[in-house]
């Protein structure tokens, strides 16, 4: 029995046999040719057979994939096309080089021109020309590429890496799963594996070498394991998981649709963390009921200058459209700390976390800010969308802030711009200033927004980038615990809401406490969601609520952890 | 004949709208040019096009000569507005 550890990127547990794909050698010579013609004439009918052949291709994968997914292949056939390209190729040819070392060059010229750009999305199409190139490199060597249509039974595929093409070829009725020595939780065949729903292993490093063709493995890719040649009592073991599963996913799936309630019929709104509009799909998917947290920060990084306020429109509009009535918290900028532009120029600090960022910035330099507030009014019109400001420590800074916005949608109501009339306007709670006195701050705030991190980080005094002090990292220290406390009574006070937005939304030890407090919205990561829907499901807001004042007398994290367990609050 | 357009996709001119635009040129006679920060490339070249990196926000123009001409800028208008990737300008 062997076990070989990679990176969990698509959950599931699967039997099958290993198949493994070999990279076909795709190795040649630099020749000089004499007869240039006649290996122009080769190449140029290699390329109209590597046009047949992807056009079979993108057909398959249309009616396996639908058309959206096969999109990648019709693409490739433009790559394949493209004039520039064979051109260039051709003239290479034409000095007398043979047509394996011509394609090679070129596309390898291309590949390092779009590798310097600096647009994420057209680095990813690298994979595309690599992969059309190998291609027709294989059929200029007449050299089989890997084909998986003949596959009759079904097998685990066992891969350096998978390309598009080869994933467009996954049959899932006979592969159960994959695995690859390179790869991450982002690349290309991951996200598939997701979709396709087949439990996927990634960087492995040397799967392929320690797995024989045709060996019985077991793939858990909830936990990132292979296990080669398993033991009777290891496989049951696993059966036995794969059964639970099952059974998990099926139970789950079924609160897609139903409401966030509690067992006693409390209602709470469970919503998701996004931090790219495309992310709206995983939290629909999810069935979450609205966006808790939009970080804006993403369309501000990885570029040269500040994004404009048409550009953050079409960004704010797209999710607001995608989200319908539900409602979308967009969080302003949060910049600086850990977070830089380096065409901003902020100067370094000694204690950055401490300093110029976030809400600071924006109410210093407030053209951006405007800019920002502009382009989300002008969205507004589309959906349900509501605003928070970040890192507010005083009522003066949200005062002002506030002033801003009415400001800005004044003037756009007066040039004839649509702008929704019932925007909730809110603020993040991440400083103890603000949650000692939010009392004082639920007079102004249509709700309040816990965000945890910072707020442990803030009260605690510990730097969550410093190892040396991570054990001061406490969610359930008893500080933090009645700050939360006083947020949420206070807020009800003035009749607000609160929601939250930290990693501890979705704690399970913290989720009993949070919804004897009385948190109303919960903003998580999308795989989080219908998880935390199930253990409301069990959950007893009336009962969990007898045990506030308890709760609140604990001196320790480990003694509020121990009484959540002992009290079995968690199963309520 | 020339015409400018805006690009208005969020993530500017990447693969899916560049695909639309080649592809949506390609049938035609004419030869058809984009130009961005003063560099021309062929827009029947997916490659080409998408090495320009075009930034949202910016500015293009698409010049073409040859018998078809009216006709490719009838079809590429349509498609840039009505694919939501830019606008005229």
């Amino acid at each position: 029995m062997l076990e070989i550890q990679g990176i969990a990127v698509s959950q599931g547990i699967a039997f099958a046999n290993a198949y493994c794909l070999k990279e076909p050698d795709l190795s040649y010579e630099e020749v000089k040719v004499a007869d240039v013609d006649a290996e122009l004439v080769r190449f140029k009918a290699t390329v109209v057979k590597t046009k047949t052949e992807l056009r079979e291709i993108h057909e398959i994968a249309q009616e396996k994939f639908g058309a959206e997914k096969a999109d990648i292949f019709a693409a490739h056939l433009l790559v394949l096309e493209d004039p520039e390209m064979l051109a260039a190729i051709e003239a290479k040819i034409q000095a007398g080089v043979n047509a394996e070392f011509a394609l090679d060059e070129i596309s390898n010229m291309f590949i390092a021109m779009f590798e310097e750009l600096d647009n994420v999305y057209i680095q990813e199409r690298v994979a595309d020309i690599r992969d059309v190139s190998k291609r027709i490199l294989a059929n200029l060597l007449g050299v089989e590429m890997v084909d998986m249509n003949h596959l009759a039974s079904e097998v685990i595929i066992v891969a350096k890496d998978l390309t598009p093409s080869m994933t467009a070829m996954l049959d899932t009725k006979y592969v159960k799963g994959f695995i690859t020595d390179i790869g991450g939780k982002t690349s290309h065949s991951s996200i598939l594996a997701r979709t396709l729903e087949i439990p996927a292993v990634v960087g492995t490093k040397n799967a392929t070498q320690n797995i024989q063709h045709g060996a019985p493995i077991i793939i858990d890719g909830t936990n990132g394991k292979i296990i080669v040649n398993a033991t009777s009592e290891v496989s049951s073991y696993y059966m036995q998981q794969q059964r639970l599963q099952i059974e998990e996913q099926e139970e789950l799936f079924h609160y897609r649709t139903l409401p966030s309630l509690s067992a006693d019929g409390c209602s709470v709104e469970i919503a998701g963390n996004i931090g790219k509009p495309e992310d709206v799909e995983f939290v629909i998917n999810a069935g979450g009921e609205g966006i808790g947290l939009f970080r804006t920060e993403f369309l501000y990084m990885e570029r040269q200058e500040l994004p404009t306020e048409e550009e953050q429109f079409q960004a704010y509009k797209s999710v607001l459209e995608k989200m319908q009535d539900k409602p979308t918290i967009v969080r302003t900028l949060d910049i600086g700390g850990d977070k830089h532009l380096p065409y901003m120029k902020l100067a370094a600090e000694m204690n950055p976390f401490l300093g110029y960022r976030a809400i600071r910035i924006s109410l210093t330099q407030q053209e951006m800010f405007r800019v920002q507030l502009r382009a989300l009014l002008r969205a507004s019109a589309y959906g349900n969308l509501k605003i928070m400001f970040p890192m507010i420590a005083t009522v003066d800074e949200f005062k002002m802030a506030k002033a801003i916005l009415l400001e800005e949608k004044q003037n756009l109501e007066n040039n004839g711009c649509t702008v929704s009339k019932t925007i909730e306007v809110g603020m993040m709670i991440e400083i103890p200033s603000a949650a000692i006195i939010a009392d004082l701050f639920a007079k102004e705030v249509d709700f309040f927004s816990i965000g945890t991190n910072d707020l442990i980080q803030y009260t605690l005094a510990a730097d969550r980038m410093n190892e040396n002090v991570s054990y001061l990292y406490q969610p359930y220290h008893p500080a933090v615990l009645r700050l939360i406390k006083n947020v949420i009574d206070a807020a009800h006070h003035q009749g607000k809401w609160v929601g939250m937005c930290g990693e501890m939304a979705a704690d399970e030890i913290a989720l009993p406490i949070l919804l004897g407090f009385g948190l109303n919205e919960f903003s998580m990561s999308a795989s989080s969601i219908l998880k935390t829907r199930a253990h409301f499901a069990k959950l007893s807001k009336q009962q969990l609520m007898t045990h506030n004042e308890r709760i609140l007398l604990l001196s320790t994290s480990s003694e509020v952890e121990e009484y959540v367990k002992k009290n079995q609050l968690s199963l309520s | 004949m020339k015409k400018m357009f805006k690009i208005t996709t969020p993530e500017g001119l990447h693969a899916r709208p560049v695909a639309l635009l080649v592809t949506a040129v390609t049938p035609f006679e004419c030869d058809v040019q984009l130009t961005y920060k003063e560099k021309s490339v062929n827009l029947k070249s997916i490659m080409g096009v998408m090495a320009q990196g075009v930034a949202p926000g910016s500015i293009v123009e698409i010049s073409a000569e040859g018998p078809d001409a009216e006709k490719l800028f009838q079809t590429i208008t349509e498609v840039i507005v009505s694919e939501g990737i830019g606008e005229e300008c």
